[in-house]
């Protein structure tokens, strides 16, 4: 569904990503993992559009999209859940959702189906999101995101400093989007959510993939793990 | 006459000064609220609506057909170049906040100059549409109790209420456009966080050129206003920028009510204190104002802390 071939990215004269390539698959949960600085953010960010590509292409079904203005991106249908959730803070609940739903003009339904997804947030439309606790905050990135109904769902570590029933909730959503065809890229790190839902891992470190593994292999695996995380 | 007539008309001289110091730094603050631009040239884009006002009212035949014309195309032709400037200048340096400094302070000496060669040095004046001289009451306390009387030299022309009132029609409009209208969250979610809009299909260049256009708009609707009072001229945007600056700091940057407020201050203060002492004391408490609000609230009076 969504393949990223041989990618160069980074910020300016600094290069991050170095001939990365992945792919992502519908109804599948592929996990980002490596170190901080590995460059899991940038691969997002270069996804997205909202880095250069100096070298390599990434596809949508088919569709390459690497050269598209960085606002095109998500009209093909990715939705975004950045780190640190990046919500426009001065203003409403409603009005985050409805910036979800502009993107691609989605009809009114959608944003039916995703405040059932989060019924916490039907009771806040009018709260501005700076004002919501971390967990909510985390419930609107998400429900933004799903706005755009996406094929493919790009999720930013969306536990960070999550309490527990909140990160039960948002793996919930994954999980039922997953079942529903979505790809969705996840770059998380409390390795035991990853490692109980995730489908495959594939480990980055300096900005290229080091290896692919499926879930199963990694639980037979564990060196892995402390190879590429140290852990 | 005593001194409170002398209050009220050194009060209504004053908000017409504030109503056209508004228009002129809402553009301002909405254009560096947005786009993070220091607009060094949105002066010259008030110059370019006086003067663009009074060829355009020349060109419909002068009179009050002439007046409106310049209204409505004025704003639209000024927005028009400056979308332009937007896309050939500010782009191509990518909005970087310093490097549109310079960019803008180059836009302001091209636009100054070749008003010079094409218009020439001279101060135009544009007939006001209609301008009636309005007397205006004082209340006495005579006698038989409180009673109005019309004081000699106590009046207004129909035209200054004009003005004051076009400014907050334009204003109320403008707020609407920013807190109730599609285009208006697009244009604060652009603010609040460019790239997680660029992330939700906002295209953000071409929001920062609407903007661009709105904030120039704004200020040459400023300029066809002012030219039945103040004549046309190609070095009236030094002045004009000045001002505008002085507001948009006091009120704080971005924010749309605080510059509001402050151009109140100003324009009222500048109306009363030229009245009764002199101009020169009037920009002297403005500058001292702008020290005083960037010594104890750098933010401004309804700015936001950086957080």
């Amino acid at each position: 569904m969504l393949e990223v071939t041989g990618i160069d990215a980074g910020y300016g004269p600094v290069q991050v990503l170095r001939g990365l390539s992945l792919a992502v698959r519908p109804g599948e949960i592929t996990c980002l993992l490596g170190r901080n600085g590995a460059g899991k953010t940038t691969t997002m960010k270069a996804i997205m559009g909202l880095l250069p590509l100096s070298a390599g292409r990434i596809t949508l079904e088919g569709e390459d999209i690497g050269r598209l203005p960085a606002h095109e991106v998500p009209r093909r249908g990715i939705g975004y859940i950045p780190q640190g959730r990046r919500l426009f803070a001065e203003l409403t609940v409603a009005q985050n959702l409805e910036i979800g739903l502009m993107t691609r003009n989605s009809p009114r339904h959608v944003l039916a189906r995703v405040l059932d997804l989060f019924p916490r947030l039907a009771d806040r439309m009018g709260q501005r999101a700076e004002t919501l606790s971390g967990g909510e905050q985390q419930m609107l990135a998400t429900a933004r995101a799903l706005c755009l109904e996406p094929r493919v769902l790009l999720l930013d570590e969306p536990t960070e400093g999550l309490q527990p029933s909140m990160i039960e909730a948002i793996r919930q959503v994954v999980i039922r989007l997953k079942s529903e065809g979505v790809a969705i890229l996840l770059v998380e790190q409390r390795l035991d959510a990853v490692l109980s839902a995730a489908d495959r891992v594939v480990f980055i470190e300096n900005g290229q993939v080091r290896e692919t593994a499926g879930a199963v292999d990694l639980r037979a695996r564990p060196e892995m793990l402390k190879r590429y995380l140290g852990v | 006459m005593e001194f409170g007539p002398y209050l009220m008309l050194a009060a209504l001289e004053g908000a017409v000064t504030a109503a056209v110091l508004a228009l002129m730094a809402a553009g301002l603050s909405l254009v560096f609220g947005v786009m993070r631009v220091v607009n060094v040239a949105h002066g010259e884009f008030y110059m370019l609506g006086a003067v663009l006002a009074f060829v355009v009212a020349g060109m419909a035949g002068g009179g009050a057909l002439g007046f409106v014309a310049a209204l409505v195309a004025v704003p639209l032709i000024v927005g028009a170049l400056a979308v332009a400037a937007d896309v050939t200048v500010l782009k191509r340096v990518g909005y970087d906040p310093e490097r549109t400094i310079v960019a803008t302070i180059g836009i302001l000496y091209i636009l100054q100059q070749v008003t010079l060669m094409g218009y020439g040095p001279d101060a135009r004046p544009v007939a006001a549409p209609f301008n009636q001289r309005i007397a205006l009451p004082w209340v006495e306390w005579g006698a038989g109790g409180p009673s109005l009387y019309w004081p000699w030299g106590l009046s207004i022309t129909s035209y200054k209420l004009f003005v004051i009132g076009a400014a907050v029609v334009v204003l109320a409009g403008l707020w609407v456009l920013m807190t109730r209208t599609r285009i208006g969250l697009v244009m604060r979610a652009t603010q609040l966080d460019r790239e997680t809009a660029q992330a939700f299909g906002i295209p953000v260049e071409r929001v920062y050129a609407l903007v661009f256009g709105l904030g120039a708009g704004l200020a040459a609707l400023a300029g066809v206003l002012i030219v039945p009072i103040q004549q046309a001229h190609y070095l009236m945007g030094g002045d004009a920028l000045l001002l505008s600056f002085i507001v948009v700091i006091i009120g704080g940057l971005g924010s749309l009510p605080g510059t509001l407020i402050a151009a109140l201050l100003i324009g009222l203060s500048d109306g009363i204190l030229s009245v009764f002492f002199s101009p020169t004391l009037a920009k002297i408490v403005a500058t001292l104002l702008v020290a005083l609000v960037l010594v104890f609230r750098p933010q401004g009076l309804m700015g936001k802390a950086p957080r």
